[in-house]
């Protein structure tokens, strides 16, 4: 249900400069989820200014038009990973998404991210999310004894670009969101714990790796990806959790037949 | 799971077309697969059933079956190898080709069957 928020048309100063990048005022109409997971959208109109984000206009409404709406955000840069929503039914991150490459005939859908319990308004609780990269053994675990030198590893190892790879993952859970086995089992542990899991099985120092396989391998975990890749066709980091899965469903085959697992 | 709130729409991607492809050809296969035992039921009980059942096929709208429910039977197979090749080898950047040329193969191997039964 969608309803119009009583003091909702406000433009947003009619300084200069305050334009869709052409020259001219561009309305902008954003429907925001407001409320637990029993709440509505509420719609605002807006002026679009110039090199917008979806960020900044949640921010300007939170500002200007109702101080009760709740978001989380922090770097604004794209290193943090916490300003992901649903914007026009695709999981974003906000901060660095245009709101002139997601706006569709001059209207905007802003929703709290998908797969996750709203706490309030476009804020989720990502504790569910977490959990499974602990679930995922995504911790590393040091080997037996102290370590009596730094550990060398060269960047051009395998191991070592396999991990860069992956490694970049701001926690955003974009992939989680845009995941339909996400969606269907409840206990898929997901693409980002997989892909921290498959850094992790490429870290030579690491020596925890029977009961990582052990915990990723199996219903719950890599062999249960479709390979459908909308984590990857989403991922702001343009990481591809699918290859690490590929990686690790590999792993736990050869594992396998060693009779490790 | 918490329910989303919102409509999403994630899917709308070259790979996961390739996997809605890749399920709904196995579950028409699967729906077929009744009428292949049934037919081969025919063979065991007696030739002529199973000739009677033949000359079915000569009507043109059982051959577009026929040749239809073949394209399903190859997409699902070079499907299948798709999945193989994505997953069991380190992974490239060409999922793309590999489904245009599981495509290509699928509608080839049809068109062969089309031009053999017409
Ligand atoms: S490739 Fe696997 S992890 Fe990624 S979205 Fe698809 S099913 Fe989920
Ligand atoms: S893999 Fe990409 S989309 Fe998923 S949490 Fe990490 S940065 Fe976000
Ligand atoms: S606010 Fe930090 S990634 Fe968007």
């Amino acid at each position: 249900m969608s309803v119009v928020h009583p003091v909702a048309t406000v433009a947003n100063g009619g300084a200069p400069g305050s334009t869709g990048g052409d020259g001219t005022n561009h309305k902008l109409d954003v429907s925001i989820w407001r409320g637990g997971k029993n709440g509505r959208f509420v719609s605002y109109g807006i002026t679009l200014r110039e090199s917008q984000t979806v960020l900044d206009v949640v921010t300007y409404i939170q500002r200007h038009v109702d101080s009760t709406l709740s978001y989380r955000f922090s770097c604004r840069v794209g290193m943090c990973g916490s300003c992901a929503m649903t914007v026009n039914g695709v999981s974003r991150w906000t901060c660095r998404t245009h709101v002139s490459e997601v706006v569709k005939d001059g209207r905007l859908e802003i929703a709290p991210l998908s797969g996750l319990e709203v706490v309030k308004d476009l804020s989720v609780d990502m504790t569910g999310f977490f959990e499974k990269w602990t679930r995922a053994k995504g911790a590393f675990v040091p080997g037996p004894g102290p370590s009596r030198d730094f550990a060398v590893v060269s960047p051009d190892s395998p191991q070592r670009r396999k991990v860069d790879a992956a490694i970049e993952c701001i926690g955003c859970g974009v992939c989680y969101a845009a995941c339909d086995v996400v969606s269907w089992n409840d206990d898929y542990l997901g693409p980002a714990a997989l892909n921290r899991a498959w850094t992790l099985y490429n870290d030579v120092r690491d020596a925890g790796n029977d009961k990582r396989l052990a915990a990723v391998a199996g219903n719950v975990g890599c062999l249960s990806c479709h390979s459908q890749q909308s984590c990857v066709k989403w991922c702001p980091k343009h990481l591809n959790p699918t290859a690490s899965i590929a990686g690790l469903k590999r792993a736990t085959v050869k594992a396998a037949l060693a009779g490790r697992l | 799971m918490a329910k989303p709130v919102a409509r999403r729409n994630c899917r709308n991607h070259s790979n996961y077309w390739a996997f809605a492809v890749h399920r709904i050809s196995g579950v028409v296969l699967v729906l077929y697969l009744p009428v292949h035992f049934y037919v081969i039921g025919l063979a065991i009980k007696s030739e002529a059933a199973l000739q009677s059942f033949f000359s079915l096929a000569e009507n043109p709208l059982v051959r577009l079956a026929e040749t239809i429910l073949i394209i399903t039977f190859v997409i699902h197979v070079t499907g299948g190898l798709r999945l193989l090749l994505i997953e069991f080898l380190a992974w490239r950047d060409w999922q793309k080709t590999v489904i245009a040329v599981s495509g290509g193969i699928s509608l080839a191997v049809g068109l062969v069957f089309l031009f053999n039964v017409f």
